[in-house]
C-alpha cells in the first residue's frame, strides 16, 4: 500500500538536470485523410523552481502540450522526461502513478468532487498514493491551513465562493508535495480581484521553491510568470523572460 | 485505495442516492425473497413428509399378488417365506381390506374401514392396546368373529365406556370386541383411529372371495429392505413366471420418488425465482451504467489525481456489490418472514432453510459483482482527458 510513497523518497533527483525535458514532441491526430499536428516538434527544458507560463490562443496546441506535461496523454513521437523518468512511452497505470507522485493539478473549473467535503477532496491524491487515513487527514488539514480555508473543512465545495474553491483545489495540488504544479487557466472562472489573489498565491508558492507551469490564453496573466513560452500552430514561437515577452508584444506581435 | 475505503465510498454513494438505490435494490429484494420463500416452503414440506414416513416405518414391503391362471400364492406360503429368511424379515401378515357399517345397539357409524389381518400384524405395526388383547393365532385359525377396534369407535359407539366383551355388528355379522387400541391421531372420523381389525379369513369372506392378495412384510431394518424386495421378486417370478402377476412396493422407493419430485420442484421454483434475480442483476447493471455516465467527470478528476484502473474498478464494483448485497440481505429477512407466515397459514412447520439463505446471499453478492463489472470496466477505461472535459 505504501509502495508509491516509498518510491518517491528513494528516487534521487539531480538538480542540475532539467525537471522537464521535452524533445521534438509531436502529437498528431488523424481525422479521416487529414492529419492534424496539435504539437509540431516542441522542445524545451524546464528546471526545478521555475515559474513558466505557456500561452497561446485556443487551438494553438497549448492544451495538448499541457496534457502531455501533465502525464494525462503521451506524445505520438518525441521524448518527454519528467524528473528523470521517461514518460513518453508509459501506459495508463504508470501515467496514473506519475500524476499521483509528481504533479499537482489546478483546473479552471476547480474540479472538486461535489459530494465530498473539502478535507476529503484534498485527501484525494494521498488516498491514491496509499497513505494511511490518519496521516492523510493530518496532511490534508495542513494543506487547507496553508490556503486559509481550514476552518471550513466540513463544507461541501458548492457552499464556497469561486475563489475559495480554487484555494481548495490549490491545497489539493499541494498536498502530495509534487515536483510540479500544473495550473490550467486557474483564473479563467474568477473575477479580477480574486484572480489577483490566486496569482499572488502561485507566486508565493514559487518563491517557496515550487515549480509552476501556468497555462493561459491571456497575455496579462502570462506576464505574472518569470518565463513565458508562446505556442502557435503547435510550435513554440517565443521562449524567454517575462520582460522580453512584454517587449515583444508591445511591438505588436 | 484500499478495500475499506472503496466500501465506505460505495456506502456513501448508496446513501446519497436513496431513492435510486432503493429502487435498484427492490428487484434484488423481491427476487431473493421469492427464492427463499419458495425453496424453504418446499424443503419444509419435504421434511414434514419424511417425518411422517419415518413414523409409518421405512422398512415395510407391500406385496400384492394376483391370480395367474390357476395359480395364486397362498398365505401359508407367504408365512413360510418370511420364516425361512429371518435375516431379512421380521414377519408378514396378509391384509384384506373391506369396509362396513358398524352397529352397536341403536348406534351406527358411517362406513368404517376394516382390515383382515393375521396375529402377526399388531407386532409388525407396533400397535398398542389400552385394553383387552390382540387377535390370536386361534382366532385366525378358527375364523373367530373377534375384533380389535380403534379409539374413534369407542368414543363414537360406546360413549367412551369399556367395550371389551360387547358385541358389534359388521354388515349384519356379529363380532365380539376383544381389544381397544391406543389413540394414534385424535380419534376423528376417517383417521387411523377409525378402524377395525378382524381375522383375515373372515374379511375375505366378507369380500365374497377366498382370495388373499395383499401382504404386509416388514424387513429387519431399513438396510435390508431392498435385499428383501429383491429376494421376493425372484421368489414370485419362479412361482408365476410372469412379472405382471405381482407387485412389490417399498417405502424407500416411494421416498426416493418423492425426493426426486421435490428436487425437481425445488429446481423449477428456484429457477423461476432465479430469473427474477437475473432481471434484478440487469437492473443493477443498467443503473450502474447510468451512474458511470453521470459521474464521468468525477472519474476524470480521480484519474488525474492518480487513481489507477483498479482503483476505479474497485469503487464501482464495490458499489454494485454493496447495492445487491444489501438488497439480498433485506430479501432474506423478508423471505424468512414470508416463509414463517405462509407456514402458519397452511399449517406447515416451515422455517427459512439455511442452505436457501446461503445460496441466496451468495447469489446476490455474485450478481452485484458480475453485473457491476461491465459498468466498472467502462469507468476504468475512460480516458482522463475526455472524462475531465465532460459535463
Amino acid at each position: 500500500m505504501f509502495g508509491r510513497e516509498k518510491k518517491r523518497e528513494s528516487k534521487p533527483f539531480d538538480p542540475s538536470m532539467p525537471l522537464i525535458h521535452l524533445k521534438d514532441v509531436y502529437k498528431i491526430y488523424r481525422m479521416g485523410d487529414n492529419e492534424v499536428r496539435a504539437n509540431d516538434g516542441i522542445s524545451m527544458d524546464i528546471y526545478d523552481g521555475e515559474f513558466v507560463a505557456i500561452v497561446g490562443k485556443s487551438g494553438s496546441g497549448k492544451s495538448t502540450i499541457m496534457n502531455i506535461i501533465g502525464a494525462l496523454d503521451v506524445p505520438t513521437q518525441g521524448e518527454y522526461v519528467l524528473g528523470g523518468e521517461d514518460v513518453s512511452r508509459m501506459k495508463g497505470d504508470q501515467l496514473a502513478s506519475i500524476r499521483n507522485r509528481m504533479i499537482g493539478f489546478i483546473f479552471q473549473q476547480y474540479n472538486l468532487l461535489p459530494r465530498q467535503n473539502l478535507l476529503e477532496n484534498v485527501e484525494l491524491p494521498l488516498l491514491y498514493a496509499g497513505v494511511k487515513a490518519s496521516e492523510r487527514r493530518k496532511r490534508a488539514m495542513e494543506s487547507l491551513e496553508r490556503v486559509g480555508v481550514a476552518d471550513k473543512w466540513r463544507h461541501k465545495p458548492s457552499q464556497l465562493s469561486g475563489g475559495q474553491q480554487q484555494r481548495v483545489s490549490i491545497a489539493r495540488a499541494l498536498v502530495g508535495n509534487p515536483s510540479l504544479i500544473l495550473a490550467d487557466e486557474p483564473t479563467g472562472a474568477l473575477d479580477s480581484r480574486t484572480s489577483r489573489d490566486v496569482l499572488g498565491f502561485l507566486k508565493q508558492l514559487n518563491d517557496e521553491g515550487n515549480t509552476i507551469i501556468l497555462i493561459t490564453h491571456d497575455n496579462s496573466i502570462a506576464l505574472q510568470a518569470k518565463r513565458i513560452v508562446r505556442i502557435h500552430d503547435g510550435k513554440i514561437v517565443f521562449d524567454g523572460s517575462a520582460e522580453a515577452y512584454r517587449e515583444e508584444i508591445s511591438h505588436g506581435n | 485505495m484500499g478495500i475499506r475505503q472503496a466500501f465506505l465510498l460505495s456506502m456513501r454513494s448508496i446513501i446519497q442516492n436513496k431513492m435510486r438505490s432503493f429502487l435498484t435494490m427492490l428487484g434484488m429484494i423481491i427476487g431473493v425473497a421469492a427464492v427463499i420463500t419458495l425453496l424453504s416452503l418446499v424443503q419444509s414440506f419435504q421434511k414434514e413428509m419424511m417425518k411422517s414416513f419415518d413414523e409409518v416405518g421405512t422398512n415395510q414391503v407391500i406385496v400384492s399378488v394376483s391370480r395367474n391362471g390357476n395359480k395364486l400364492m397362498q398365505p401359508e406360503e407367504m408365512f413360510e417365506v418370511a420364516e425361512d429368511h429371518p435375516d431379512l424379515f421380521q414377519g408378514v401378515s396378509p391384509t384384506v381390506s373391506t369396509s362396513a357399517q358398524v352397529k352397536y345397539g341403536t348406534e351406527t357409524t358411517e362406513r368404517t374401514s376394516i382390515t383382515g389381518v393375521a396375529e402377526t400384524y399388531f407386532d409388525l405395526k407396533s400397535l398398542k392396546l389400552v385394553d383387552g388383547r390382540f387377535l390370536q393365532y386361534t382366532d385366525i385359525l378358527n375364523s373367530h368373529h373377534n375384533c380389535v377396534v380403534g379409539s374413534y369407535l369407542v368414543s363414537e359407539l360406546f360413549d367412551g365406556e369399556n367395550p371389551i366383551g360387547d358385541k358389534i355388528k359388521l354388515n349384519g355379522m356379529s363380532f365380539t370386541v376383544v381389544g381397544v387400541l391406543t389413540e394414534e391421531s385424535d380419534s376423528e372420523e376417517g383417521s387411523s383411529d377409525d378402524c377395525i381389525y378382524i381375522p383375515y379369513p373372515v374379511a375375505a369372506t366378507m369380500n365374497y372371495s377366498r382370495d388373499v392378495t395383499n401382504y404386509y412384510f416388514v424387513a429387519t431394518d431399513q438396510d435390508t429392505v431392498e435385499t428383501a424386495k429383491a429376494m421376493l421378486e425372484t421368489y414370485f417370478y419362479d412361482y408365476y413366471q410372469d412379472e405382471d402377476a405381482y407387485n412389490i412396493t417399498t417405502l424407500t422407493q416411494m421416498l426416493e420418488m418423492i425426493n426426486t419430485l421435490m428436487g425437481t420442484m425445488s429446481a423449477m421454483l428456484g429457477g423461476i425465482a432465479g430469473i427474477s434475480l437475473l432481471v434484478a442483476g440487469i437492473g443493477i447493471m443498467n443503473i450502474m451504467l447510468v451512474s458511470v455516465t453521470e459521474r464521468t467527470r468525477e472519474i476524470g478528476i480521480r484519474k488525474s489525481m492518480g487513481a489507477r484502473k483498479k482503483d476505479i474498478m474497485r469503487q464501482f464494483v464495490m458499489e454494485a456489490g454493496a447495492t445487491s448485497t444489501i438488497g439480498g440481505v433485506v430479501g432474506i429477512l423478508l423471505g424468512a418472514e414470508a416463509t414463517r407466515l405462509i407456514g402458519k397459514l397452511i399449517d406447515l412447520d416451515a422455517a427459512a432453510s439455511m442452505n436457501a439463505v446461503i445460496l441466496a446471499f451468495g447469489i446476490s453478492v455474485a450478481i452485484g459483482v458480475v453485473f457491476g463489472y461491465l459498468p466498472a470496466n467502462k469507468a476504468a477505461k475512460l480516458n482522463p482527458i475526455d472524462a475531465l472535459r465532460s459535463e
